[in-house]
This record gives C-alpha cells, structure tokens and sequence, in this order.
C-alpha cells in the first residue's frame, strides 16, 4: 500500500513538473476514452439503422404489453434500444469513474476492448442480418437473437427460471452434502476407510453417465436432474473438503484444546475454518460441472429448461433462438460464477489481507 | 493465581522415523514452586519440550507422574496455558477473536467480553483487533499467543521458546513485557529456551539439562534482584559458569548405547 502511495506521489509530482502528462489524468485524455468507449455502440447503432437490408430477412412487428401501455416495435428497434441501453451504461461507467484515479485508469484500460464489442456487433450485424454472407441459417444476426426474445419472450424466461430452479435445488444440495460427507471422511479414520476409496472410484464417473438410472428410478425427470448435478457437485466437494480437513496442522489442535476446545469446537472452529479455502476449490470446480450436467440433463430429458430450449429451437432450426438460449447461459451463469466469487472472496478475506475498519 | 507442579521419577521414550527408541527423558524429578519463573534449558535433544508438553498434558510419560497442586495431570487444561514458538495463532482469525478463542471455547465470553480489549491493551496491541495474524510481525504475534493464553487465567503458563524465532531486540523487549505480566498476574511461568542470557535475565531458578538420555543436570537458583543488568558482573559470571557447565557435559564422552 505504502509503495503505491509512494508511486502516486512521485507520478502526481512528474505532473506537476512537466506540465499535463498526456495520460488518464488529463481531463480530456479522459473524455476521448469515454466518447472512445461509446463510440464502438454508436456506430452498430448506426450501421443497423443506415445499412441498407440488402438480404431477404422479414422484419415482423412485435407488440409488448409493458404495464398497460402496447408498445409496437420490430426486432431492429429492440436491438438498437439494447445498444443504447449498453452505450448509457458505459457512458455513466464513466462518469462515475471521473473524480476516481483508479477506476479512471481501469475504464481508460477498457475502452479499447469496448470499443471492439460495438463494432464487432456492427460487422456482425452486417454479415449476419444485412447481406447474410454468413452461412444461413447458422450465423443470423445479433437482431436476430434479439427477435427471439420478442418473438418467445415469456417462453425463454419460463425455461430460464426451469434452469434456474434445477440448479439452485441440485447444486445447494449438492454443497450441503458434499460438506457434510466431506467433514466426515477428513475427521473420522473408520468414514475415511470405508467410504473415500468409494468416492474416490465413482467420482470421475461423468454425472451424466448415471442418467438412464436417475431418469427410471426416480420419481419424475425434475428429481433425476436434480440427482445428476447433486452427484456432481458431491463427490468433487466432499473430496476436496476432506483433504482440507486432513491438512489441518496438528498444532492448530493443540492450541485449541489447551485453550478449552472439546471435540466438536475442534471441528467447528479449526478444521473447517482451515479446510474453507479447499472448499472453496471444491465449489468453484463444482460449479462448472453443475453446469454441464445442468444443460446436458436438460437436453436428454427435461421437460424444460434452457438446454430443452435449444433442443427444440434445433429441431427447427432456428439457430438465432439457439444463440439466444446460449447468450443467457452466458450472463446467468456468469452472474452465478460472480456471486460464488464473492461469497469466497468475503469468507476468505483473512487470506487476501483484507482489513475491514 | 499460581500453582506448584511436582514431576516425580518421569520417564519418556518415543520412536524416531527409523523406528529407533529414542529416551527423550530419564528419571526426570523437579519441584516447580508456585509463582516462580523457572526456566527449562540445554541443547536441543535434551528433553526440555517434551518435558513442557508432559506438564501440559499433551503428551503422556511412561512411568512416573507429574501432578499440580497434588492433583494429577491427565490431559490438557486451560489452566495450565501453553505459548507455542510460532505459528499457532489461527490465520482465519483477527487477532481479537484469536485473543478471545479460549473464552469462547469455555463460554465465558459474554461475561467476560470486556477482558478481550484489556488484554490487547496488556500486550500493547491497541489498534491491530482488525488485523489478521499474517498481517502482523512475529514479536506482535508471540504477544497475541501469550495474550491469548493469559485471557484464561491459567495457573501456569507454558512458554514452548517463545521467543526463538524473533530478533534480539524484539526478544529483549517482549522479555520485559513477559516479565511485567508475571508481575501483574503471579502467574507460575515455565520457560524452554537455549538462550542462557535469556534463561539468567527471566528467571528465579535455570534448570540444567543434558541430552542423551535427556536428564536434569543441575538446578541453579538466580538470587540477583530485578531488573537485572545484562552487562552487570554477576550476571556474566552466572553466564559463564552455566556455559562452562554445557562445555563439560559436552566434553563427557558420550555413553554408546544399543537397543
């Protein structure tokens, strides 16, 4: 910390000294990244709007009912207003970056990338929609995508919150369990003896593997998706739980016993504060896998949910309606993996040197 | 609050990685008085810890006992306190919560959540409640495990050469702070270390042990008044007489034994 405030002063100093540095600093250095940033959004608006539609692409008119009011729009308007939304976005980014010299360097940092996402959608959007030199009906345009939202908006968000639930029921369980056993196997020889080499054999069977058993045995195919995942997130837990457990220094157990510790404090207070970081692991790869299994259960036999979703939109090929199923896989279990992320980096703050006053 | 500790006839045998019987202690006897500073010293292999770690109850002798107040040692204690050399302050928490572990452990932290804050003062750890162990230099993180050990009221407190991994001149400083707690709570303070100057500046008695098997070889009793003075004529000569002691016991030929 001390070396960086040092640093900054010796920066603000050069400053000072030759006048304003062409850098993040510079108000106006500062206003180009941001018209920069914006600029990229800009132009696909742009293009969408000025590029002629050269290709033989229908362009529908939706009408969405938004509290009462009936609001007719055709799939270019919702995308531009998408871009919009983004490029506001970013511009406020700015804005709220500009009396802060670290997020001024991170956003000026950007801006380039950002610029690139804007006109990458602007080419997309003419190879894809305006003259279609993208193979049909494979690469549609980014509108297009759009469209299915407009087209099967309540239908995605039904087999979305389907996803949704699966996970949520599959992976919490899945965690719990994997925990428990985890705890179990790290802290008792005779759990350890018995059930690790078990463990050990079916935990690098790919979950899916035991779907036609899940889908015959159990109830209905919501409890057998919901297995699949629980016994991946499971045994990649438990494993890792457990070694974090086992790893607990001797000395750690002996201080707390000295101190007043009985057995279940040991467990409660020591083993697993120390094994939280391995847990952590667990989760983290856990996740991923959940994921997998998630979309995989969903295609081979889900009566809903994204993966079905993509399924069906297959049969027909409608491939945009299939990079719209894949475009809130990508946000939804981003924002999953985040939020994990989060909750990791707030129980391990002790590691990080974190100091919260 | 302080207690008398009696070790009588205790022996110690364990099993090195070649599966050799290694006698860590022979017919070890010493009286500890109450409220005395008394300070556990020879070359490493004499013995000193596992001693430390049988008045602790961490481990168990052979034959012989080891009793406190005429009661006898069976397991660990909280009142008998027990300061590591290093590293065994919990790195998930700050150094408050690792000062109030043992209160929380015995369920007295409600009524006695005050003492928490008095004893980061006691150690002179104002300010550092939020930090995190690793954040914190090694002298700070010994004062946080004898804080942590004090907050227990123990009867004696076992100090594992507490100070062996810092620097000299925050081992003379945490030497005086050690000895101010005494002061203060009469606590019976049983000290290993190898530092004989560290031995002769705390101490109201050194006992001299030999390795091989490890055994008390003397026990010497410091009558200087305190503070004492590192430089001062008596101090050196008690300092030259134990290190003379060592260089003779060295110089023994070494008993060849075979098992």
């Amino acid at each position: 910390m001390s070396t960086a405030a040092v640093k900054l002063s010796v920066a603000v100093n050069a400053d000072s000294k030759t006048g304003t540095a062409w850098n993040y600093k510079n108000n106006a250095y500062f206003l180009l990244k941001m018209l920069f940033t914006v600029s990229g959004f800009i132009i696909a608006i742009g293009v969408n709007i000025l590029f002629p539609q050269k290709a033989a692409v229908e362009i529908k008119q939706y009408v969405l009912s938004l509290l009462g009011v009936d609001i007719s729009l055709t799939m270019n308007d919702a995308y531009i207003f998408l871009l919009v939304v983004l490029a506001s976005i970013y511009a406020a980014a700015g804005v709220r970056s500009w009396g802060d010299k670290d997020r001024r360097k991170k956003y000026s940092k950007n801006a380039a990338f950002r610029f690139a996402v804007g006109a990458a959608l602007a080419l997309w959007d003419i190879g894809g929609t305006k003259l279609q030199f993208f193979a049909q009906p494979f690469f549609p345009g980014p509108a297009q995508v759009v469209e299915a939202y407009l087209s099967d908006g309540s239908y995605v968000l039904q087999n979305t919150l389907y996803s949704l639930r699966l996970y949520a029921a599959g992976f919490s369980c899945g965690v719990l369990l994997g925990v428990g056993t985890g705890i179990l196997i790290g802290w008792f020889p005779k759990v350890y003896y018995w059930v690790f080499p078990v463990l050990k054999i079916t935990g690098v069977v790919p979950a899916v593997a035991w779907m036609p058993f899940a889908l015959t045995l159990l109830p209905n195919s919501f409890t057998a998706a919901v297995f699949l995942i629980v016994i991946c997130a499971w045994f990649q837990i438990a494993f890792l739980t457990a070694q974090g457990i086992q790893s607990t220094p001797k000395q750690s157990y002996e201080a707390a016993r000295i101190l007043g510790s009985n057995s279940a404090d040991l467990i409660l207070h020591v083993a697993i504060p120390h094994a939280m970081p391995d847990i952590f692991t667990g989760i983290t790869s856990a996740n991923a896998m959940a994921f997998t299994t998630l979309v995989m259960s969903e295609m081979l036999g889900q009566p809903g949910g994204l993966g079905y979703y993509i399924n069906q939109s297959k049969v027909w090929s409608a491939y945009y309606k299939v990079l719209a199923a894949i475009v809130i896989m990508a946000v939804l279990f981003s924002l999953i993996n985040h939020i994990i992320g989060r909750i990791q980096k707030h129980t391990l703050r002790w590691q990080e040197g974190v100091v919260k006053k | 609050m302080s207690s008398s500790i009696n070790i009588q006839n205790v022996d110690r045998t364990y099993t090195d990685t070649d599966g050799k019987a290694v006698q860590a202690l022979k017919a070890v006897d010493l009286d500890i008085r109450a409220g005395e500073f008394i300070s556990l010293i020879g070359p490493s292999g004499c013995g000193k810890t596992t001693l430390l770690r049988l008045i602790a109850g961490l481990d168990k002798p052979q034959s012989g006992s080891l009793s406190i107040d005429g009661r006898k040692i069976k397991g660990v204690d909280p009142e008998r306190g027990y300061v590591f050399q290093q590293g065994s302050l919990f790195p998930w928490l700050d150094i408050e919560h690792n000062i109030a572990y043992g209160l929380r452990a015995r369920g007295q932290l409600r009524q006695k959540k005050k003492s928490v804050s008095e004893y980061i003062s006691m150690v002179g750890l104002e300010g550092f409640e939020k930090s995190y162990p690793h954040q914190i230099s090694g002298g700070m993180a010994q004062r946080v495990a004898i804080a942590r050990a004090l907050i227990n009221d123990p009867k004696a407190l076992l100090l594992d050469e507490p100070m062996g991994a810092l620097d000299s001149f925050t081992r003379a400083d945490l030497q005086d702070k050690l000895l101010e707690l005494w002061k203060e709570k009469g606590t019976t303070m049983i000290l290993v270390t190898h530092d004989v100057d560290e031995a002769i500046y705390l101490s109201d008695r050194i006992v001299i042990m030999t390795p091989r098997p490890g055994k008390i070889s003397r026990v010497i009793e410091v009558d200087l008044p305190r503070p004492r003075h590192r430089g001062g004529v008596e101090f050196l000569s008690l300092r030259r007489e134990i290190l003379e002691l060592f260089e003779l016991a060295q110089a023994q030929p070494q008993p060849e034994y075979t098992i």
